[in-house]
């Protein structure tokens, strides 16, 4: 029973993993970029949990956002749009 | 990026977010987490109020200096706690050998020399991001 819904969790966080950067290659501003960088390491950090490593989780949610936060930072310097 | 709800609503998150960064160092030993998140978490509330309040206002409370030195001293006090293992006649970073007690298990002081170490690097952690994105964000001005 329990080992069935943890297999369709896992299944939906994983596809939405491969969504998320599939995605990320099709925007062209790069502050969306930096966002959904942001959005796939919170699916990272909700795998690590899943995976009973809470403390992968922490950091990964932590260091995620901070270097998405720098990114934004970076981007706003050298411009909204890629080559 | 200067909007007053943003504004109010930082100023009402941020003090709880300092507090779960320093919660996440002091609790490094006992619960998941550790020096290097909650030091990222401390520094990110002071990038957050730097990006919202601008930089100017957040030099007035911290200035670069200080940031560097608040790096520094983090390095140095780790070499610090590691030089009492040799200070009192065993090796480098020696804890419970060095005679220091480690406390109940289980309470927040119980690892001996962890928690002051932990605290070290989390300043160093705190300071680092915070100094990048200072640099980051002053190569932009000029």
């Amino acid at each position: 029973m329990n080992a069935h819904i943890a297999d369709l969790l896992n299944v939906v966080v994983l596809s939405s993993l491969v969504a998320i950067a599939i995605a990320v290659s099709y925007v062209k501003d790069l502050l969306y970029a930096a966002i959904l960088l942001g959005a796939y390491s919170l699916v990272i950090a909700l795998i690590w949990l899943l995976m009973n490593a809470p403390d992968l989780a922490i950091t990964e949610a932590a260091a995620g956002i901070g270097m998405t936060t720098l990114m934004i930072a970076v981007i706003s310097k050298i411009g909204r749009k890629g080559e | 990026m200067r909007d007053f709800v943003l504004k109010r609503v930082v100023a009402l998150v941020l003090p709880f977010v300092t507090m779960l960064g320093l919660y996440v160092i002091f609790h490094g030993h006992l619960s998941p987490g550790g020096s290097f998140s909650g030091g990222i978490i401390t520094g990110l509330s002071m990038i957050a109020f730097s990006l919202v309040f601008g930089l100017d206002r957040s030099q007035e409370k911290i200035s670069e200096r200080m940031m560097t030195l608040i790096e520094s001293f983090g390095a140095l006090w780790y070499g610090a706690m590691g030089l009492v293992g040799i200070l009192r006649g065993t090796s480098f970073l020696m804890n419970k050998g060095a005679g220091i007690p480690l406390g109940e298990p289980g309470k927040l002081y119980s690892g001996g020399l962890i928690l002051l170490i932990t605290l070290g690097v989390g300043l160093k952690v705190a300071s680092t991001m915070v100094t990048l994105f200072v640099s980051l964000m002053e190569e932009e001005e000029e």
